[in-house]
């Protein structure tokens, strides 16, 4: 009682104590992070690697593989990190997300591209792509669309899973994204009137524009550098709205929702703006990273958008961390690499050389599965685990839980549930 | 108000499934439909026959989507994962029962004494298999995450799916193959009035039937059946009165496996050509069936499979020759999730509200 204020019930110091005795129970629980990850050393060693990571290319020739494996690994990783918003911080597990993949790619294809050959539409281009017909929007009117589109479609497949959780949700967003991916092959079936189709199907819209900024001219696949200035600009812009999200408001709702649904709508958490949300700016995210990855591939070919694309991305995150910033960074780098470097170029003909007959790109898909299988088993919160992830997925603390009388598997995070 | 939803649900349900084949129905009946060609003019008739293939088509390949869908429906009943290498524990299936052919050397040539004899064999060696390999991935991939959030289990499934596919795509390589028609699928056995049953239909129904009831005995009659039927509704207390809950979750992927391996050699005889991706939308399809019917339900997934088989069979046959047939399905699927995440017959749960 002594610590009763003014006009305030009795019994309410009581309830206050309680409450600062469990927030140091939780707080004790919590695994501090290591000395050299926390405060001025993490500052300096971000410095470092953002410094590293601008004047890398100047290490390589103007049309290094390494770099354009770089450059595609850097894409994924921004897809990473859109994918870790919806699954790592909002807990809903996305199966689907090659479908903001196509949306972002097919974004470039109708605004950058002669596809839909009856509009003539400029916005500050240059070169063929200043004289052709079509719609030719600058890169990065493109980028903005694409990122409003996504968000859009993300908000329309985050609808019908509202009252969903779980597994199910991860169904029905799969679902979303086969069904996009049908539809981009049989695009070609659907006429928008004037004799064009909504896609180009397997046949690919080709001849998309690259890239043009006043001042610095167009992009070229002969000079790789400023595409990979580019997609590192779009990286870090993503990880910087990914940090300052993780902080705010939004991103301890999200946070809240994953570990216990009821309890955070209980705490007046408004459920279905802030899943939407989720929905809605991961999926932009993704739309960006398409859109750059179309423009780069120079077409939009409906057989890239297959599941399968989904599972690597989920892979990334995955192996990364879920829910970590860095972790879906190093996540989508780590893969990026593998996927489009080590695999097709240093280790291809590898089981050729020990007397076997494929090649190791031809069964990337199950490499990545059995990357999931043995960081799922050995080490599920992944490399960079983020803090209260690792709580959640280390056996010690289902352990403690029991112990407490109430197992934390069943009762946390609305994927877990 | 829930009431309202639980009822407009399940009818909304129901008009949906039957809006494709009622519209295509009464299109035959008033439009009429060409049913072939004579003396160069096309013949056009007004009856049910079309439809009657439609649907038996359907029904039949509806009975391979069923067996994969109970598969699904036990798991689920059982430990709440949606097992997403179930599929392609199909598709391994449909493989080896093809490799086994080889080994028993059925081929166009053998008897008939020889091909029934072999084929049973081979549905044993099969079932067999793929009951082990299920149970392999269960303790390999499940049952160390038993205690993790359930993401993880569902991401080492997912990881598993794209093991067992590429593992089918090495043994047979990247594209369909087309194997022996050992039975002569498309021979027609009767006509019901107008309308040829073929072998493959009395085939795949004929395999599905038995199976089912032999397993609904099982787990209705059996001792084992009841601790499965236990664990599914509460493991806690299921192992306080003395089972062995991972034996029965083995058990349970065993049961699941089998009856894949079932439909696996059904689907070599029945479809006579097989690849490394056919259990990846099998499977999503089985899924879909075993929702609709109602998660956990095993007559409820030998309904959706059914249902599902003959949606399929509207779609492939009559839009524009099945290119749109996945998106119609997941169309589906997406529309039972918002109306009725219980499906038809199932009860409610935990996770679909």
């Amino acid at each position: 009682m002594s610590e009763r204020r003014v006009g305030e019930p009795s019994g309410w110091g009581e309830l206050r104590a309680q409450l600062r005795e469990w927030r140091a129970a939780v707080d004790s629980r919590l695994p501090t992070p290591p000395r050299w990850l926390g405060g001025r050393w993490s500052r300096l060693l971000a410095a470092v690697l953002i410094v590293i990571g601008i004047v890398l290319p100047f290490a390589f020739s103007q049309d290094s593989g390494f770099i354009d494996a770089t450059i595609k690994a850097t894409a994924l990783a921004v897809m990473a990190l859109g994918l870790n918003i919806v699954v790592g911080f909002a807990g809903l597990l996305d199966l689907g997300y090659v479908a903001f993949y196509a949306l972002g790619a097919y974004s470039l294809g109708w605004f950058g591209s002669d596809f839909f050959f009856k509009a003539h539409v400029h916005v500050l281009v240059s070169g063929v792509a200043a004289i052709e017909s079509g719609i030719h929007l600058n890169f990065l009117l493109i980028l903005v669309a694409a990122a409003l589109i996504c968000a859009i479609a993300g908000t329309i497949i985050g609808l019908p899973t509202l009252r969903l959780r779980g597994d199910y949700i991860a169904i029905v967003t799969l679902a979303f994204g086969e069904i996009i991916g049908e539809v981009a092959v049989n695009g070609t079936d659907i006429h928008i009137g004037g004799g064009m189709t909504l896609t180009a199907g397997n046949l690919g819209i080709s001849a998309v524009d690259s890239p043009y900024f006043p001042g610095i001219g167009r992009f070229n696949l002969l000079q790789l550098r400023p595409w990979y200035w580019l997609i590192l600009g779009i990286l870090f812009l993503v990880l910087f709205v990914n940090l300052r999200l993780r902080d705010s408001r939004l991103g301890r709702a999200w946070i809240a929702l994953r570990e216990d649904e009821v309890a955070a709508v209980s705490m007046g958490i408004p459920l279905v703006k802030t899943k939407l949300q989720a929905y809605a700016i991961g999926a932009a995210f993704g739309g960006m990273s398409g859109a750059f990855i179309g423009t780069y591939f120079t077409t939009v070919n409906a057989g890239q958008f297959q599941f399968g694309f989904s599972v690597l991305i989920l892979s990334m995150i995955i192996i990364g961390g879920l829910g970590s910033i860095w972790g879906a960074v190093l996540g989508g780098l780590l893969l990026g690499y593998i996927n489009y470097w080590l695999l097709p170029d240093v280790l291809n003909n590898a089981p050729s050389k020990i007397g076997l007959n494929f090649q190791l790109t031809s069964v990337q898909f199950g490499i990545y599965g059995f990357l999931l299988v043995l960081v799922m088993i050995l080490r599920p919160q992944g490399l960079i685990p983020e803090r209260r992830r690792k709580l959640e997925m280390t056996a010690e603390i289902g352990a403690q839980d029991a112990e407490l009388g109430e197992p934390m598997a069943t009762q946390t995070s609305g994927v877990a549930s | 108000m829930a009431l309202l939803r639980t009822y407009i649900g399940r009818w909304g349900l129901i008009a949906m499934l039957a809006a494709l084949p009622v519209f295509y129905l009464v299109r035959d009946l008033t439009h009429g439909y060409q049913a072939g060609f004579l003396h160069g003019h096309p013949v056009i008739q007004h009856d049910l026959s079309r439809i009657g293939l439609n649907v038996v088509q359907g029904l039949s390949n509806g009975a391979i989507w069923s067996l994969i869908a109970i598969g699904y429906t036990l798991v689920y009943g059982i430990i709440e994962l949606i097992n997403f290498a179930h599929g392609d524990v199909f598709m391994i299936g449909s493989f080896v029962a093809v490799g086994l052919w080889g080994t028993f050397g059925l081929g166009l040539s053998t008897g008939a004494a020889g091909i029934i004899g072999g084929l049973l064999l081979t549905l044993i060696v099969t079932m067999a298999v793929t009951g082990s390999l299920n149970v392999l991935i269960e303790r390999v991939a499940y049952r160390p995450l038993r205690n993790a959030p359930k993401l993880a289990p569902l991401i080492t499934a997912v990881g598993f799916s794209f093991i067992l596919q590429n593992v089918g795509l090495l043994w047979r390589g990247g594209s369909p193959q087309s194997v022996n028609d050992l039975v002569h699928q498309g021979n027609t056995v009767f006509n019901i009035s107008g309308v040829p049953i073929e072998r493959g239909y009395l085939l795949a129904l004929a395999t599905m039937i038995p199976l089912v009831f032999a397993l609904g005995w099982f787990i209705s009659k059996t001792r084992l059946g009841r601790a499965m039927r236990a664990t599914a509704q509460d493991p806690e207390a299921a192992r306080l009165m003395g089972i062995n809950v991972n034996q029965t979750i083995s058990l349970t992927f065993l049961l699941g496996g089998m009856l894949a391996g079932a439909a696996g050699l059904v689907y070599a005889l029945y479809q006579t050509n097989i690849w490394y991706f056919q259990g990846f939308k099998a499977g999503l399809i089985a899924f879909t069936a075993a929702v609709m019917g109602g998660i956990g339900n095993i007559r409820g997934a030998v309904l959706g499979g059914l249902i599902i088989g003959v949606i399929q069979s509207f779609s492939d046959n009559r839009l524009s020759g099945g290119e749109w047939t996945e998106a119609v399905v997941f169309g589906y699927l997406i529309l039972i999730m918002v109306l009725r995440p219980r499906g038809l017959i199932g009860e409610e749960t935990r996770e679909a509200g």
